[in-house]
């Protein structure tokens, strides 16, 4: 782990989704270079922290700072410009766009760094022989990677990942999950939201456990034993 | 030898009902916003034209090359200040909106311009034609359906190929990861207004040196433009025009039978295909 500022601070913060608060008093700290995954069950408020990150979500309280700058009432498509790139859940490719559309509208914010197409086709093969294809037309670990290779293209800083595992089956997942080194590698900071807690440790430096909308335990997953990791993801006191 | 005759100027007509019903179709696949007022933008493109050739002395068609900016930069300005706080709804608000608007346009001419029919008089184009054996094929007519397929196909260009026609794709795709790749998706959504708006001024522009026109006459032009559009199939630019195109023989052949029947007859072309083929003759079946 760096030391200086981190690159993503959030602090105290508090966020609904729609009727009811999703998010109590979270604070999390994402320093540059590092894998960070948030897990939790279902509804504990993962997808909402990425969402206000983003900036999709709004916040009622706290604050959200990306490298030292207040992302207060900024929209997200000027997060996308300062270096902050999510890969929502459900992949979200835009269907009438064809695979390599999907790639070039990623570059839309124009931020320069090492991700084109070439590069993105070279770090998901699989992708490579079908550039011409519609994008609904691929299945949906050929989906999950042309999300994250949109993503990549906008060459955030930040990369925020969505239940990347989501209905993919095992195999798929960790072809997925064998990308990341290199992502790591050109410098991206990868913050990922995952339900296959087996996959967030292996795949993580360190772990945030939301439960219900409050953070329940964190640290590296070296640190942590299965004991507390059960008892802060289900809520059982130990 | 009227039949073919009238069946050839039909084709013609269909360049025009082409012009007006882009923007509209536009709207619809970016935004999903059905834009009411849009026959009534035409009005106002013709009355603009009218000032600037009372005003100037120029020719009508040259008053294009201002009118049309002006019409971009009037429905960027009205998506981003009035009609992006109605999307995203229920559909229901664009409706209401745009149909206000309309009222509004509408008495806003009827108050600088009178009711009288005015017209734009462009000179020996209007009444010069091409004889092909035993048809005559009039200038201007043909040069509103070159005109109709040019933009057309300018504008199919802007979507198929360029960053921006990318953008506006993906924004119609779904505008919430459209944000998430960078887009302003409000931004997006202007400029699709600024090229539905560019785009109906010059289908006024031709309309008023074609016929004449007045400050109510905008419904009338927006049901045309409907019917091509549906009759052509939602979201295929090409079958916009062969949707006007159908529209056009359809009225010029019912006004052969009677001159009454000819809008009629358009009417109930489109109410066929309505019954018969819902998805237009170009569009995608409907799959939901």
């Amino acid at each position: 782990m760096s030391t200086g500022p981190p690159l993503l601070r959030v602090s105290g913060l508090d966020a609904w989704y729609g009727d009811f608060q999703a998010l109590f008093d979270v604070s999390v700290l994402v320093a540059e270079g590092e894998v960070v995954a948030i897990i939790g069950a279902n509804g504990a408020g993962k997808s909402t922290l990425l969402g206000t990150v983003a900036g999709l979500l709004p916040r009622t309280a706290g604050s959200v700072t990306f490298d030292g700058r207040e992302l207060a009432g900024m929209p997200a498509h000027r997060r996308v410009a300062l270096g902050i790139s999510m890969v929502p859940e459900g992949r979200r490719i835009f269907p009438s766009l064809s695979v390599e559309e999907n790639l070039l509208v990623g570059a839309q914010a124009r931020r320069p760094g090492p991700w084109t197409v070439a590069a993105v086709l070279e770090l998901f093969p699989l992708l490579g022989d079908k550039r011409r294809r519609g994008g609904s037309q691929l299945s949906g670990g050929e989906q999950q990677a042309l999300a994250i290779g949109r993503g990549l293209m906008a060459n955030p800083r930040l990369l925020l990942l969505d239940e990347v595992s989501l209905g993919l089956a095992p195999i798929v997942v960790r072809r997925i999950y064998e990308a990341l080194p290199a992502i790591r590698a050109a410098g991206t900071t990868v913050v990922l939201v995952e339900q296959d807690i087996g996959q967030a440790l292996g795949a993580a430096d360190r772990v945030y456990c939301l439960l219900e909308g409050r953070v329940a335990l964190e640290g590296a997953p070296t640190e942590l034993d299965r004991d507390r990791i059960a008892a802060a993801y289900f809520g059982v006191r130990a | 030898m009227t039949t073919a005759n009238n069946l050839v100027q039909g084709l013609l007509l269909g360049g025009l009902y082409a012009l007006f019903a882009t923007g509209l179709s536009l709207m619809f696949g970016v935004m999903r916003l059905v834009n009411l007022a849009h026959g009534d933008f035409a009005i106002l493109a013709a009355f603009l034209a009218l000032v600037a050739v009372d005003g100037t002395g120029v020719h009508p068609l040259l008053t294009l090359a201002v009118v049309v900016p002006a019409m971009f930069v009037l429905g960027y300005l009205l998506q981003r200040g009035v009609l992006n706080r109605t999307v995203g709804g229920d559909g229901l608000a664009p409706v209401l909106v745009t149909f206000g608007l309309s009222i509004i346009l509408q008495n806003l001419l009827l108050e600088l311009f009178s009711a009288d029919s005015r017209g734009l008089d462009a000179g020996a184009v209007e009444d010069t034609s091409l004889a092909l054996g035993r048809l005559n094929v009039g200038w201007f007519p043909l040069l509103t359906l070159l005109t109709g397929a040019a933009v057309l196909a300018g504008l199919q260009l802007l979507l198929a190929r360029t960053r921006l026609g990318r953008a506006l794709r993906a924004t119609s795709d779904d505008p919430e990861a459209a944000q998430l790749v960078g887009i302003d998706h409000r931004h997006a959504f202007a400029v699709a207004t600024g090229l539905a708006l560019a785009t109906v001024a010059i289908a006024g522009i031709f309309l008023g040196i074609r016929t004449t026109f007045s400050p109510a006459l905008g419904p009338t032009r927006l049901i045309f433009a409907f019917e091509a559009v549906i009759i052509g199939g939602l979201g295929s630019l090409w079958g916009t025009l062969a949707g006007g195109m159908v529209l056009g023989v359809a009225q010029t052949l019912g006004a052969q039978v009677s001159p009454g029947w000819g809008v009629l007859t358009g009417h109930l072309v489109f109410l066929a295909v309505l019954a018969f083929r819902p998805s237009g003759l170009f569009g995608k079946p409907v799959t939901t």
